[in-house]
């Protein structure tokens, strides 16, 4: 479903992304592990194209970009293939003007001209979904990091992405906050989301991926099911990363 | 009580200098500074956005704009545009070239209100309405200016009491603005120090009424602000 060849992204001098390829499948839930600085945000955020790559294919279902030197898409061709991307950060971002009802419903009513009343009631299912109806008019400063976690999670949801984009959904969360957040995204795992979730959290990782990919120092160095890199891997590099990050 | 013949004309000065004074400034002072407020910050808003864009030339005449309206005394350019024009052929009446004048001058100083608010909220707020499909207009009506509006609110308060004030320079162009009526009052009854008091005390009352709609503002926008 989303297929990425050769893809490069450089800031300034630096290299970040060195020719990258990838190929997701519908459903599967893809958990993108590797050192800081690896580049694998660089990576999520070029698959929803708030990152131009520098050079590179990006192809979901059948919207395909072809990036080059000198050539930018325009800002029609980007918001395309982004609209079939949600995407959630690490720092929520929730809107903080808007209530959390509000936030899920502004894609609804401002990018797919829903009414306001069709969006709604989109947005509450949403939040019974994340379970969170009772705060649907609470503003966002009044919810912990883990709720809000969970609204921004169904406000990506809301424009019905063909992919979701986690990008360390959790590093700013406590560990029982951090737990009700994986809840949330486990069951989406399970109803068949395509999800590719950037993590440090292996345990995590390790129960909820079809796949996991190492990233280092801007291409993949390893791709398969978490299985085979937890139990079998013979590469030095994986292992004395995996160390590292396992308590 | 008994006041001596002196204050008792005092008194009177007051008495009858006062409503006209007032009246003056119903009917100019505050029309002018609301007037020069409203279209400068639709001018400061345009600007703001032409400093913010990406488009050099668009980028290069709001920053001239601001750089000639901020590097020259109000009370200079408020004389070009009345005594000054005519000469070039264009004659302005008193009031429009006031506010004329009053509104590049907020035009200026505001558009760097807006655009320090623009640049205040935070990138992921940006990026968050990108990851929702919105496009950069969309973006910035819905998500950002509505957050920059509240951050501006008080820099922009301030602006518009310095404008109330700032209206008085109008006097030196003619207009029967409410210093202009109390030089005239000073002119008959040679009480400068009293009239000038009087006036100064009613300016007081209109910024101190100014300041509370400020704070009602701000009160309104706190609600969705963590604390």
């Amino acid at each position: 479903m989303i297929n990425i060849q050769n893809l490069h992204k450089t800031f300034g001098d630096n290299e970040i992304l060195k020719g990258i390829d990838l190929q997701i499948k519908k459903g599967e839930t893809t958990i993108v592990i590797g050192p800081s600085g690896s580049g694998k945000t660089t990576l999520l955020r070029c698959i929803n194209l708030l990152e131009v790559p520098n050079k590179g294919t990006i192809s979901i279902v059948d919207n395909k970009l072809v990036f080059e030197e000198d050539k930018i898409p325009s800002e029609k061709e980007i918001l395309t293939l982004r609209r079939n991307t949600g995407m959630v950060f690490q720092g929520f971002h929730l809107f903080p003007h808007k209530t959390v009802v509000e936030n899920i419903m502004e894609g609804l009513t401002t990018v797919l001209k829903q009414s306001k009343k069709v969006a709604r009631d989109k947005a509450l299912k949403l939040l019974d979904k994340v379970g969170l109806l009772e705060k649907s008019n609470s503003y966002p400063h009044e919810l912990s990091g883990g709720q809000q976690q969970r609204v921004a999670i169904a406000r990506a949801m809301a424009i019905e992405p063909l992919v979701l984009l986690f990008d360390e959904p959790t590093s700013a969360l406590d560990p029982e906050l951090e737990q009700e957040v994986f809840k949330v995204m486990k069951e989406l795992s399970n109803d068949g989301m395509t999800m590719v979730v950037v993590t440090h959290n292996m345990r995590f990782a390790r129960k909820v991926a079809d796949n996991i990919i190492f990233v280092d120092n801007g291409v993949i160095e390893y791709k398969g099911t978490p299985d085979q890199l937890f139990n079998n891997t013979t590469n030095a590099r994986i292992k004395q990363f995996l160390n590292l990050v396992s308590d | 009580m008994n006041l001596d013949a002196d204050t008792l004309r005092i008194l009177g000065i007051v008495k009858d200098s006062f409503f006209p004074m007032l009246i003056a400034g119903l009917k100019f002072t505050i029309p002018v500074a609301v007037v020069s407020f409203i279209l400068g910050s639709i001018l400061a808003m345009v600007t703001a956005l032409a400093r913010l864009s990406k488009y050099k030339t668009l980028r290069l005449i709001s920053s001239f704009y601001v750089w000639i309206i901020r590097g020259t005394p109000l009370l200079v350019q408020l004389f070009i545009i009345f005594f000054g024009l005519p000469v070039a052929g264009i004659t302005i009446g008193a009031l429009t070239a006031a506010i004329i004048g009053f509104s590049l001058n907020v035009g200026a100083y505001n558009s760097e209100v807006i655009r320090a608010a623009i640049l205040s909220i935070p990138k992921g707020q940006w990026e968050a309405a990108s990851s929702i499909g919105m496009t950069h207009t969309q973006s910035l009506l819905r998500i950002i200016l509505p957050q920059a509006a509240r951050v501006s609110v008080p820099p922009l308060s301030n602006s518009f009491i310095s404008l109330v004030k700032d209206t008085s320079l109008a006097a030196a162009i003619t207009l029967t603005e409410m210093f202009q009526v109390a030089q005239q009052i000073t002119a008959s009854t040679y009480e400068p120090l009293v009239l000038y008091c009087e006036v100064a005390f009613i300016y007081l009352i209109f910024c101190t009424i100014l300041t509370i709609f400020q704070q009602r503002i701000e009160k309104k926008l706190e609600r969705y602000v963590a604390r």
